[in-house]
C-alpha cells in the first residue's frame, strides 16, 4: 500500500467505524510497545492485549483503531486477533477461568473437574455465565503439571483444584 | 476455606543438597522459593561470568567454548547451542541481528521454565547477554507464554534491574558491547513455541512457521541472523564460561556423552510429583523413586521421557540414560526431560484421543496433513474409544501416523503428535483392538457425529 492510499484507508476507517476510540493512555501504551521493534506491526499482538485489558474483550471498532497506529491493515490486525486462543473476539465474563486440559492433568482427574465446573457454573467451554461473572475456556497446558488438576482463574494459578472445593474457590472471584 | 491451592512452583531439593560446582542452574535458588533479585544475584557470583567474557575473550571463544561443553538445546530439540551459535551469520557488513529467549512452555507435562523465569530470572538475562555477545546480536527478546503471569512480573523486574545497574544498555560493563533486552508476552497457541512460528508471531503475525532453509541464523526476525533458545539452554551459559566445558563434561559424570545437568521431572500419579535437577543421564527409575513412587500402589503402564510429543516407554526403559542419544535409539525423543507417568488403570485409547485433540486443536492449519489429518486421528480415536471401531481403523491410524511424520511439513508439529501415536498403537494395540466392534463400512446404530475437534 502506497501512502497515500493508506491514508484514503485510514480516513474511511476513521469515518465509517463504530464510533470506537482508543483510550488515551492506551494509545499512549500502543505507542511505547511499537518502539520496541524494528516494526510497528510486532507490536500488534500487544496492542490487542493492551485493548483488552481496559474492556474485557476486543471490540470490533478497536480493529481498524490499531490498524491505524501500527500503519498496517485492519484485516492483518483482524487476522492476528482471531488466530490467538487469549484474544477475545466476543465479550467475555469478568473473570475467564482456564482449565488445563493436556495430558498431565487429564491423568491427575481434569475431566472431573471440568464435570465438577460445567455443573456448577451450568455452561460449557466457549460460554459464559447468564450473569456475566465467569467464561469457561480449555487452555494447554499451564506448566503446573506436577499439581494437576490445574486451571486459572484471571490472573490465579491454582493447582492441584479439589473437585470439592471448585464452588468456594469460585467464590472468591464476585 | 479451600483446600484447593494457589500453584507455586517449587524445585524438591533442599539448598544444602545443591552447590555451584555441581548445580549450575538451581544452586542459587531459596528454600522459600522467593525470587532472587539483583543484589542477591550479585552476592552469589551473579554477573561474574559477563564480567569475566566481556571484553577479555572473542564472540569467536565464547562460542568455541559452548561448542565444546556440548550445551545442547533443552527446548526438545537437542541440538548443540554451540554449534547453532557458529552457523549464525556475523562480520563484515552484515547487519546485528538478535537472540530471542523461548520461554512458552506449552509441552504438555513440562514445567521447567517456569522454576528459572520465576525464582532466578536474572540467570536468563547473564545468559542471554553471553549469548548476545557471541552472536553480535544487538538486542534480544524474551518470548514469554501469556499465561506465565508470575513470571512476567519476575522478568520485569529483573530487567529494569539489570538496565539501571548497567548490566543492561549501552557499554555493558566497560566491553563496548551494547545490549538490551525486551519482554515480549504472547497470547496462547502452543505453534508459538515453534521457533520458526516463534519468529513470525514475534513480527505480530500469526504463528505460522517457516520454510527451511533459510534458517534464523541465516535470516530470521525482521529478515535478520537471530538465534532462539530455550531459558533451561541459556541458563547453562553462565556456569559453562565461568568454569570451562571441561567441568561441564564432568558433570554428567559418566552417565551420559552429554554435559551438564538437567531440570528433570515427573507428573501423574505418582505420589510427590516435583522437579530436581540432576545429572544429565539420570534414569527414569530415579526419578519416579524421587517422587516416591506410583500413587495408590498401582503398577506403571508406561511414560512419556519429555512431553507430549515423545514417544511412549515401557518399564523396562526406566534403567535407561535419560539423555538426547539414549531415548532416541528407543525411538522416542528426551524432549524437555519431564516424565509423565501413566499407570496400569489407565486408558492409552482415552490419553491417545486426548493428546491428538490437543494437537489437532493446536495445529496451526498451515499444512495439510497436519490440519487435516489430525482431526481425522481424533475421530477414530474417539469411535475406538467408544468401542465404535471398524475394522481397519488401526491400520488407518498407523497410516495417518506414518504421513503426519517427518518431512511432510513444514515443521515439527506434526510430527510431535505422530510420535505418541504411533509409540502407543505400537505398545498397546490390544487396547485399541479392544475397541473395534463393527465391520468395515457398515451403519453403525448410533453413529459418532462428525463434529468439530
Ligand atoms: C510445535 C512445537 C512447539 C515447541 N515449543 C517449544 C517451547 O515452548 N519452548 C522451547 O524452548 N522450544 C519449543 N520447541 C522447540 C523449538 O522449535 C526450538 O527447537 C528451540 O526453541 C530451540 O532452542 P534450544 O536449541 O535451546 O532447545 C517447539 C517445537 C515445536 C515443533
Ligand atoms: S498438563 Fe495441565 S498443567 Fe501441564
Amino acid at each position: 500500500m502506497n501512502d497515500t492510499v493508506r491514508a484514503q484507508v485510514h480516513s474511511a476507517i476513521a469515518s465509517d467505524g463504530d464510533g470506537f476510540t482508543l483510550h488515551a493512555d492506551d494509545l499512549h501504551a500502543i505507542e511505547h510497545e511499537r518502539d520496541h521493534y524494528e516494526q510497528p506491526q510486532a507490536a500488534c499482538i500487544e496492542a490487542l492485549k493492551i485493548v483488552q485489558r481496559r474492556h474485557g474483550w476486543v471490540p470490533d471498532g478497536a480493529i481498524p483503531a490499531i490498524a491505524n497506529v501500527l500503519g498496517i491493515g485492519a484485516a492483518s490486525v483482524e487476522g492476528v486477533a482471531t488466530f490467538y486462543s487469549l484474544i477475545f473476539r466476543q465479550p467475555v465474563g469478568r473473570h475467564v477461568i482456564l482449565v488445563c486440559d493436556s495430558s498431565s492433568c487429564f491423568l491427575t482427574d481434569y475431566e472431573q473437574l471440568r464435570d465438577a465446573l460445567t455443573e456448577h457454573l451450568g455452561i460449557g467451554f466457549g460460554e459464559t455465565t447468564p450473569d456475566g461473572r465467569f467464561t469457561l475456556l480449555p487452555v494447554c497446558c499451564l506448566g503446573a503439571c506436577d499439581r494437576g488438576p490445574a486451571m486459572m482463574i484471571g490472573d490465579d494459578t491454582y493447582g492441584p483444584v479439589m473437585i470439592d472445593d471448585v464452588a468456594s474457590l469460585l467464590e472468591g472471584y464476585p | 476455606m479451600t483446600a484447593s491451592q494457589r500453584y507455586r512452583c517449587q524445585l524438591h531439593q533442599s539448598a544444602a543438597e545443591r552447590s555451584a560446582e555441581t548445580h549450575p542452574l538451581t544452586w542459587r535458588l531459596r528454600e522459600d522459593s522467593a525470587l532472587i533479585g539483583l543484589d542477591e544475584y550479585l552476592d552469589k557470583d551473579g554477573y561474574a561470568a559477563v564480567r569475566q567474557t566481556l571484553g577479555s575473550q572473542s564472540p569467536q571463544d565464547v562460542i568455541a567454548t559452548v561448542k565444546q561443553a556440548n550445551v545442547r538445546g533443552r527446548g526438545g530439540a537437542g541440538f548443540s547451542a554451540g554449534m547453532k551459535w557458529s552457523l549464525t551469520l556475523q562480520g563484515g557488513d552484515l547487519p546485528r541481528g538478535y537472540i530471542v529467549c523461548n520461554a512458552d512452555e506449552m509441552e504438555p507435562g513440562t514445567f521447567k521454565d517456569r522454576l528459572l523465569l520465576e525464582q532466578l530470572p536474572h540467570l536468563l538475562i547473564e545468559g542471554m547477554i553471553l549469548g548476545g555477545y557471541a552472536n553480535n546480536s544487538r538486542f534480544g527478546y524474551i518470548f514469554l507464554r501469556g499465561e506465565y503471569i508470575e513470571a512476567a512480573r519476575a522478568v520485569t523486574q529483573a530487567l529494569d534491574e539489570a538496565r539501571a545497574a548497567g548490566w543492561l544498555g549501552a557499554d555493558i560493563a566497560g566491553s563496548g558491547f551494547d545490549f538490551d533486552i525486551a519482554l515480549h508476552t504472547g497470547a496462547g497457541r502452543y505453534i508459538c513455541g515453534e521457533e520458526t512460528a516463534l519468529i513470525s508471531s514475534l513480527e505480530g503475525k500469526r504463528a505460522n512457521p517457516r520454510a527451511k532453509p533459510p534458517f534464523p541464523g541465516q535470516s530470521g526476525a525482521w529478515g535478520k541472523p537471530t538465534v532462539v533458545n530455550n531459558v533451561e539452554t541459556l541458563c547453562n551459559v553462565p556456569a559453562v564460561l565461568r568454569h570451562g566445558a571441561e567441568w561441564y563434561q564432568g558433570l554428567s559424570g559418566g552417565l551420559s556423552n552429554d554435559g551438564g545437568t538437567k531440570l528433570y521431572g515427573v507428573s501423574g500419579k505418582v505420589n510427590r510429583p516435583g522437579l530436581w535437577e540432576l545429572p544429565i543421564g539420570t534414569s527414569g527409575r530415579e526419578l519416579i523413586e524421587r517422587a516416591g513412587g506410583m500413587r495408590d500402589g498401582r503398577a506403571l503402564k508406561t511414560w512419556l521421557p519429555g512431553g507430549g510429543s515423545t514417544g511412549f516407554l515401557l518399564p523396562e526403559h526406566l534403567e535407561l540414560a535419560l539423555d538426547f542419544d539414549t531415548i532416541g535409539e528407543q525411538g522416542s525423543r528426551m524432549g524437555t526431560g519431564l516424565l509423565t507417568v501413566v499407570n496400569e488403570d489407565q486408558s492409552m485409547v482415552s490419553l491417545a484421543r486426548n493428546l491428538e485433540e490437543f494437537f489437532a486443536r493446536e495445529s496451526c492449519g498451515w499444512c495439510t496433513p497436519c490440519r487435516d489429518g489430525l482431526p481425522w486421528t481424533v475421530k477414530i480415536l474417539r469411535a475406538l474409544e467408544r468401542g465404535e471401531g471398524e475394522q481397519g481403523d488401526i491400520e488407518l491410524l498407523e497410516e495417518l501416523a506414518n504421513d503426519l511424520g517427518p518431512g511432510k511439513t513444514f515443521c515439527a508439529h506434526a510430527p510431535g503428535a505422530a510420535m505418541p501415536l504411533e509409540s502407543a498403537l505400537r505398545y498397546f494395540r490390544d487396547e485399541f483392538e479392544r475397541g473395534v466392534t463393527h465391520p468395515r463400512g457398515a451403519a453403525h446404530e448410533d453413529p459418532i457425529p462428525v463434529g468439530e475437534v
